[in-house]
């Protein structure tokens, strides 16, 4: 049966919108953070392949189709930061402020962790890149000589996570100005954290996205720095 | 005929990026360089918002779409993820935590003070 699914270009991208279209209608019926329509597609895709014994690369050769809008849907972020060029204006110093702790402090925690657990340089460079953009991600960790597959499995947890919880954590910890929402976002979870960001509010979107494009390349120079100092 | 023509224009623009891409030798997507030229072009009027704004909208909106096959990916790295699993899930949930309350406390606080400043 392997036979087909690898050969088929539109069975990957069928159940991947099936079970993405069949979330987004369920999460207007249940209206819990957790009933997120992307986890739900993943989750789900992830179980009828386990159930019908298909293949990742199987479902990749056609699923892959989609990721490849990706770039264009990136460029895409700079509209909502345009429309908030005003907003960045005038709160420039706070943005920077902003974006250059975030990525001073992920390399300060991930080396802090990885002393705690004893890891080996490799896995520790491995983990440096995990709260920028995919594709950023993974040169800084084939640079560093870090798991380049584990590198992608951090980011897309971490990018879940942010897109999962950013409200709750930024309402648990007092943080509502939409400026530092969307750059507490965006630096922690890039674009996957935009996508909740351009939710809750354009401002918040537009310094996510913003977060994405500059801590990426802060990162690609501290990296190469706090890969040093274990 | 609007929707081809903003559609062009984008991936025009995603080409450019991954033009810089090769000629510049640093780990910087085509992705980010397309920000910047999208955003440096709408800052110069060069384009206008409705030059574009159906199929960005589009776009973005598909956006979480676009992350599901690298994630249902994950379950290819499982066997090797498992080798330090405890000290990798702790590290990926405690400094995404960790990395978002303290940004956006810093950027609030920075923020702030800048207004008390104003007023």
């Amino acid at each position: 049966m392997n036979a087909f699914w690898e050969t088929s270009t539109f069975f990957g991208i069928f159940i991947t919108l099936f079970f993405y279209g069949a979330g987004t209608v369920l999460k207007q019926k249940i209206k819990h953070p957790l009933m997120n329509p992307m986890l739900f597609a993943i989750i789900f895709t992830v179980v009828f392949l386990r159930l019908f014994g298909i293949e990742y690369q199987a479902y990749n050769n056609s699923a892959k189709y989609i990721s490849y809008l990706m770039t264009p849907a990136t460029v895409c972020l700079a509209v909502p930061l345009y429309r908030q060029l005003d907003t960045l204006k005038k709160y420039f110093k706070a943005v920077m402020f902003g974006i250059t702790s975030s990525v001073i402090i992920t390399m300060l925690s991930v080396l802090a962790f990885a002393r705690f657990f004893g890891l080996d340089r490799a896995s520790y460079v491995t983990m440096l890149p995990k709260s920028i953009t995919t594709p950023i991600g993974i040169g800084v960790a084939e640079e560093l000589g870090g798991y380049m597959a584990i590198t992608v499995a951090s980011i897309v947890i971490s990018g879940i996570l942010g897109n999962i919880f950013a409200e709750t954590v930024c309402n648990f910890f007092g943080i509502h100005e939409p400026v530092a929402k969307g750059i507490a976002i965006g630096c922690s979870s890039h674009a996957l954290g935009t996508v909740k960001a351009l939710e809750m509010g354009e401002v918040e979107g537009a310094m996510s996205s913003l977060s994405i494009a500059l801590a990426g390349i802060l990162t690609v120079a501290a990296a190469s720095v706090f890969a040093t100092l274990l | 005929m609007k929707l081809f023509k903003q559609f062009t224009i984008i991936i025009f623009l995603s080409f450019l990026g991954e033009v810089l891409h090769t000629l510049i030798p640093f780990p910087i997507p085509a992705s980010i360089y397309g920000i910047m030229l999208l955003f440096f072009l709408l800052e110069r009027k060069v384009l206008r918002i409705d030059d574009i704004r159906e199929v960005s909208d589009f776009l973005i909106f598909i956006m979480p779409l676009l992350f599901i096959p690298p994630a249902v990916g994950l379950i290819d790295v499982w066997d090797e993820l498992r080798a330090s699993l405890t000290a990798y899930v702790t590290i990926i949930i405690a400094v995404t935590l960790i990395v978002m309350v303290a940004t956006g406390r810093i950027t609030q606080w920075f923020l702030q003070n800048q207004k008390e400043k104003e007023t």
